[in-house]
């Protein structure tokens, strides 16, 4: 009997594969349905809670979005995309989305470079390297609405610090608040602050998974350390700088918390100046329109849009990472073969006598160029 | 040494002296392979660290300071003094921001979020990650691809649709749908593929232990390092989280995010109540930071490599 029981879900548990019918009890019915039904199970809870709020949703905001629907009045008549050719119609919305699309590239494109150049520190063999690193990830676990609230304040336009700072250095006042691109750059910092260290440890990462020999080959081949770092490391990293920038991009084209409370009227400025499009989006839905079919048309552009831009940064990411620099890249086979043979050397093993060695190296190199 | 003269041949001096210093030392073992880095490399992380922890340095200040000379300086003083406890208790005590209700709600959301998360996706990562059915992995792409996905846009109907089962207002319209993570389902079948052989629960098995008593004396113990990082960020992103909760609860029964914002539209003109308030609201993270910084910092590079 024991036999019996254990044979059964033993093996049920690995390959539910037909089992050969014996005659069962009904702890072993039970026991064969544990296995066939758990799995399933298991993952329900996911699939059916994500559908109900994830993807209902966002389908359901295509249907919302063809209807005359309000926040007080509920659903209204259909309309076709009568929505969508008011929310085109609204400068507002233009304008939301170049403000969106100017702080996206004011922050992703130096973010990620000041990223991996600090991963690069990091990476360097630094005494205390958990002190640096938990260091750079305190922004981290400041509230957006935080940063943006102490950001507000540190960019204001009058008896701001950065623009005492300035003043210090001999530059007038910037108007961080009624001008459109310092706004965006004020913005970009926010997000900056809160990200950069967070990625420069997904970076870091990264290379800290390169192999070590690359870097001794290519210190034997006489690249400096700016050298190592382009044709080594960064190549090294491209899927990782595609993943970041990618999930950079989702989430930047959605910033809502700081221009939200860059100032006190939470709608982007008097002009409008760093409205985004979610802040747009928030303001038709919950704010002066209360108008959900709109609000809903912008969503599902926003959402195209930013499928959109996710394609072309993985293209473009791709191409960047691949065309690489113009030198010759350092060949991992050869520089192996010149690490074996110098250790083999530095160890004092025979295997290249003192006559043999510098051949073998001149072929080696005569290899690499052919390469 | 006769390849490093090699070297001297072929790519000039510096790079030989370069190349034997290093293979000098690569005898004394790996980690000594490379060179402490010099005072250029400190001084920049030092600068970064300065930067990274100066914006709450100064909302301490601004905090500890009054509305008049904020107004008229921008750096009103070197040193917070203790003033900014006065501002703490005005702060807790402000009837615009119910400051007292918002913490209660911010832990309830955080703490139940994130455990609930981290039992869903260990659930789901066991399931992915050791057990063998048809469809399995047509469906694990799919939650891989679910990540990609802006749920965030689709606010408007989850707004309809908690407005039908009447939640405005309740945590519950924060909680439900923040149970599940489709990063959460990922992240646990990654380390669960690794990290739980499959002897143990073949052996668990034969024991006759059922499905779920496996999963739970089994796979639930081998998950934990990874689940509790993954709670932990779970943990952080439901304490700063805004935009949701903004929309839903409203400034009737806030978390700490709102209560902020609150505190803005409250008091716009006394920032330093405001910057207390910010301060205030940053620092049970920052105190967790202290304790668990190191394996966020673990979690973090751990993702990056599996992701």
């Amino acid at each position: 009997m024991a036999a019996l029981i254990t044979a059964e879900p033993a093996r049920g548990s690995t390959s539910p594969g037909p089992g050969t019918p014996r005659r069962l009890g009904f702890s072993q019915t039970l026991s064969r349905w544990d296995v066939k039904v758990s799995p399933y199970l298991y993952i329900s809870p996911f699939f059916v809670l994500f559908a109900l709020t994830g993807l209902f949703p966002l389908g359901y905001t295509a249907v919302v979005s063809v209807y005359d629907w309000n926040l007080l009045g509920g659903q209204g008549e259909f309309v076709g995309l009568q929505n969508y050719a008011d929310v085109l119609g609204q400068p507002t919305f233009w304008k939301s989305l170049v403000n969106t699309l100017s702080i996206f590239l004011l922050s992703a494109v130096p973010q990620v470079i000041v990223a991996i150049t600090l991963a690069a520190l990091l990476d360097r063999n630094i005494r205390s390297a958990t002190f640096w690193r938990m260091g750079v990830l305190i922004p981290y676990v400041v509230a957006p609405i935080a940063v943006s609230l102490i950001f507000g304040r540190l960019f204001a336009d009058q008896y701001g610090l950065i623009n005492e700072l300035l003043g210090g250095l001999g530059i007038d006042p910037i108007g961080w608040h009624t001008d459109r691109l310092a706004s965006h750059v004020a913005i970009a910092a926010m997000v900056n602050y809160r990200w950069t260290g967070y990625n420069a440890l997904i970076f870091l990462a990264a290379m800290q998974a390169v192999p070590r020999d690359l870097y001794e080959a290519a210190t034997i081949d006489g690249a400096g350390p700016w050298r190592q770092f382009i044709s080594v490391t960064v190549p090294q990293i491209r899927s990782t700088i595609i993943f970041v920038v990618i999930t950079a991009s989702i989430g930047g084209l959605q910033i809502f918390d700081e221009p939200r409370l860059f100032d006190t009227q939470g709608l982007g400025g008097a002009d409008r100046q760093w409205m985004t499009t979610v802040l747009y989006m928030y303001d038709v839905a919950w704010g002066n329109q209360r108008d959900f079919g709109r609000a809903a048309a912008v969503a599902w552009m926003l959402f195209v849009l930013i499928l959109v831009i996710g394609f072309l940064n993985f293209m473009l990411s791709q191409r960047i990472a691949s065309s690489g620099p113009r030198a010759p890249r350092v060949r991992r086979s050869v520089t192996r073969g010149l690490l074996a043979e110098a250790r083999a050397a530095a160890a004092g093993t025979p295997r290249g006598a003192a006559g043999r060695g510098p051949d073998t190296t001149a072929t080696t190199t005569t290899d690499r160029r052919d390469a | 040494m006769s390849s490093v003269a090699a070297t001297a041949q072929s790519a000039g001096k510096g790079a030989a002296r370069a190349a034997a210093r290093r293979l000098a030392r690569s005898q004394h073992g790996a980690a000594s392979a490379v060179r402490r880095p010099g005072w250029i490399t400190y001084t920049i992380l030092a600068v970064v660290l300065v930067i990274s922890a100066f914006p709450l340095y100064y909302t301490l200040l601004l905090g500890s300071s009054d509305q008049v000379s904020i107004s008229q300086q921008a750096l009103p003083q070197l040193l917070p003094d203790v003033s900014i406890f006065t501002r703490f208790a005005d702060v807790m005590s402000s009837s615009q921001i119910n400051f007292w209700l918002a913490l209660t709600n911010s832990v309830i959301i955080a703490v139940v979020v994130s455990v609930a998360t981290v039992l869903t996706s260990t659930l789901a990562g066991f399931s992915f990650a050791k057990l063998r059915y048809p469809g399995r992995n047509a469906l694990l792409v799919f939650v891989i691809a679910t990540m990609a996905v802006p749920t965030q846009l689709g606010v408007i109907p989850m707004y309809i649709l908690m407005s039908e089962l009447s939640w405005i207002g309740k945590i519950q319209a924060v909680i439900v749908p923040a149970l599940v993570s489709a990063f959460g389902v990922f992240w646990m079948t990654q380390y669960l593929e690794s990290a739980l052989p499959y002897e143990l629960i073949e052996a668990a098995r034969v024991d006759g232990a059922s499905m779920i008593r496996t999963f739970w004396s089994i796979a639930m113990p081998a998950a934990l390092p990874a689940a509790s990082m993954l709670g932990l960020f779970i943990f952080v992103m439901q304490w700063t989280m805004f935009f949701w909760p903004s929309i839903v609860l409203g400034s009737a029964n806030p978390t700490l995010p709102i209560a902020v914002q609150n505190l803005t539209a409250g008091y716009h003109d006394d920032y330093s109540l405001i910057m207390a308030g910010v301060f205030l609201v940053t620092l049970p993270l920052l105190i967790v930071f202290a304790f668990v910084g190191r394996q966020l910092v673990a979690g973090i590079m751990q993702g990056a490599v599996k992701g």
